[in-house]
């Protein structure tokens, strides 16, 4: 059986060199998302059976399953699925760019950056009632810019003649912790009430999303992760080093800067409306690695879906398991995602 | 007798710092033809291949690739006429033989562009000379030592580049694999005449292996030439401070250095007393 397939159009013009395996597991991943996706969206209170939710989806339907659907449950699925992805396809180029298994967007202060944005804000507009005293609506751009600004934060303090990988992840490290001692400090200060709306925050959850977040968190996450998968093959050349990178001609320099910005600008979208949700965007790409190899054209969907799927499967748990109670998704993507990450390692020891 | 120059450097001048490593070199590399640089360790021949790979910026002076100042050159169009193996490289964990060595085209893709047929024949090519067609799917850290140099070499043949610099290529590889990895660039400059500059530590594989010797000492080239002209003992005394005899060996006839030292001497009467 052929391996790899020449796709090949308008005399050589647009050519690629496709993996069969890497295809096809990228088919039956994305046909697990959309399982994932269906039975997400009849799962709940009220029960729809799969095919109910495809006949909704197709404009049909009955009037409540079609209400139910759409306005309370939809928003939720599509954002958990766009955060996962933009999380799991971050990790993965970070991990990428930085040369190193353990980058994902924690380690490098990123998320840290939007949680501390985000606790401040919960702590500067709060009245003495504990209402805010703005609208909820403005935390999601308040996580962003956090993320944001980090992130410049991270590449100006690593920069010298240039940013090398390890400076890159040591200064990251040092102001993730920097982060964390500064959230942990506006947690303990302020009233326990904010303290447990942060927490919640910091775990990572989709609860309460809207259209509004979708009509937002979609078109941003796809067209970052279509920006990615364009400058997939600089990621490649850079996993081999500065110094073959550079022989073969590419502007080292100017991708890293470009791939970083890429990256933050999909968890910057991803903790603005999933909080930061944690384990996704180190372990996805991981488990991609080992189901389609290393080639970053097909470990990046491969990982984008792996991590929609990881955060639709941790909020369908959150939210049905203990049902009245609602638990962030955020507690269930290391739960469900490292048994399986460990099962793949295991396999994959003697390949 | 040569065709020409391929590199030459004008007034080099290279430095980590304050710490000068090259001082005002002006050196000229045959065309179609292998050039080994040798010298004692930190010398500054690492460095010296760097720069001339445009991986490190010269203090002051230029590099000329085919008579052009590198630094004028777009880093593609520079990437299009040399390649590069640096010392010890490492590939991510999981890639396969066929996609690191396709990694070698990327000077000559864009993104839509990203497997030409031309791509594929030079791939497939570098994948026969380095002998690495059964091994195109396996991974690179699933490989010994000498397959994986070979893969990496596959990749700069890929890169189809008149000139290809290698810094230490055998290192870390037993004689064996020392030998097949030496023969292979060996054959391509016989055959393909590809002009390779490389640096090397064993000085009688130096010998045997290159046309032109740089012996580097103290910021400056210390001889250049063939090895049976520039090889004595006296320059292995000034540029590795070492007592030696060089004798000729007796398969190639190319000098052949022998170390003075401690060691078993088994010879009866005659034999060298350290």
């Amino acid at each position: 059986m052929k391996k790899y397939y020449n796709f090949r159009l308008l005399g050589d013009r647009v050519s690629f060199l496709v993996n069969r395996k890497a295809l096809i597991t990228f088919l039956l991943l994305a046909a697990a998302a959309a399982g994932v996706f269906i039975i997400s969206t009849g799962t709940g209170e009220m029960k729809i059976s799969p095919l109910k939710v495809v006949q909704v989806f197709l404009g049909g339907g009955s009037d409540m399953d079609r209400l139910v659907i759409q306005s309370f449950r939809l928003p939720r699925i599509i954002v958990a699925l766009m955060v996962g992805m933009a999380l799991a396809a971050a990790g993965g180029i970070l991990q990428g760019i930085i040369r190193n298994p353990l980058a994902s967007p924690d380690i490098i202060g990123i998320t840290g950056g939007a949680s501390v944005a985000v606790v401040a804000f919960l702590a500067f507009f709060s009245d003495k009632n504990n209402a805010l005293t703005v609208s909820i609506n403005w935390m999601p751009l308040a996580a962003f810019a956090g993320a944001a600004i980090l992130a410049f934060l991270v590449y100006f303090l690593a920069y010298k003649n240039g940013v090398s990988p390890v400076r890159l992840v040591l200064i990251g490290i040092g102001l993730a912790s920097l982060m964390k001692a500064l959230t942990t400090l506006m947690m303990v200060f302020g009233p326990i009430y904010q303290a447990s709306q942060a927490n919640i925050w910091i775990t990572g959850t989709v609860y309460g999303s809207n259209w509004d977040n979708v009509a937002i968190l979609v078109p941003w996450t796809l067209v970052f992760l279509v920006l990615a998968f364009v400058l997939a093959r600089n990621v490649n050349i850079q996993e081999l080093g500065d110094d073959i990178a550079l022989g073969v001609g590419s502007t080292v320099q100017k991708y890293r800067f470009l791939l970083l910005m890429v990256s933050t600008a999909l968890i910057g979208g991803a903790v603005a409306f999933g909080g930061g949700i944690g384990f996704v965007g180190l372990m996805a790409p991981h488990m991609a690695r080992r189901l389609v190899g290393s080639a970053f054209g097909a470990l990046l969907p491969a990982s984008a879906l792996i991590g929609g799927i990881l955060v639709m499967a941790a909020d369908l748990i959150g939210r049905t398991l203990f049902s009245p109670l609602e638990i962030p998704a955020g507690v269930f993507t290391a739960s469900i995602g490292a048994p399986y990450f460990i099962y793949l390692l295991f396999k994959t020891r003697n390949a | 007798m040569t065709a020409g120059q391929a590199i030459a450097t004008k007034d080099l001048t290279l430095s980590y710092g304050d710490t000068i490593i090259i001082n005002e070199l002006d050196l000229e590399i045959p065309k179609g033809e292998i050039t080994v640089f040798i010298g004692g360790n930190g010398c500054g021949k690492s460095t010296l291949l760097r720069s001339i790979a445009r991986l490190l910026k010269p203090k002051s002076g230029a590099v000329l690739l085919e008579g052009e100042a590198i630094a004028r050159l777009s880093t593609k169009d520079v990437a299009r006429k040399m390649a590069i193996l640096p010392q010890s490289p490492s590939a991510p964990e999981g890639l396969t033989v066929l996609q690191l060595v396709k990694q070698g085209r990327y000077p000559y893709q864009t993104w839509l562009k990203q497997w030409s047929t031309e791509d594929e024949l030079k791939v497939r090519n570098a994948l026969k000379a380095t002998g690495m067609e059964e091994l195109r799917d396996r991974t690179v850290d699933s490989l010994s030592g000498g397959q994986r140099q070979r893969a990496w070499i596959a990749m700069t043949l890929a890169q189809d580049t008149d000139t290809i610099l290698l810094d230490e290529p055998t290192t870390y590889l037993d004689m064996t694999h020392q030998i097949e990895i030496l023969d292979l660039l060996f054959e391509l400059n016989e055959k393909e005449k590809r002009t390779i500059v490389m640096v090397l530590h064993d000085l009688n594989l130096a010998c045997r292996y290159a046309h032109n010797i740089v012996a580097i000492k103290e910021q400056k080239v210390f001889a250049q030439g063939k090895p049976e002209h520039v090889i004595n003992c006296g320059l292995v005394k000034n540029v590795f401070g070492m007592e030696c005899e060089v004798t000729i060996d007796p398969l190639f006839g190319t000098p052949l250095c022998i170390p003075y030292g401690k060691g078993r001497c088994i010879l009866k009467g005659q034999g060298f007393q350290g």
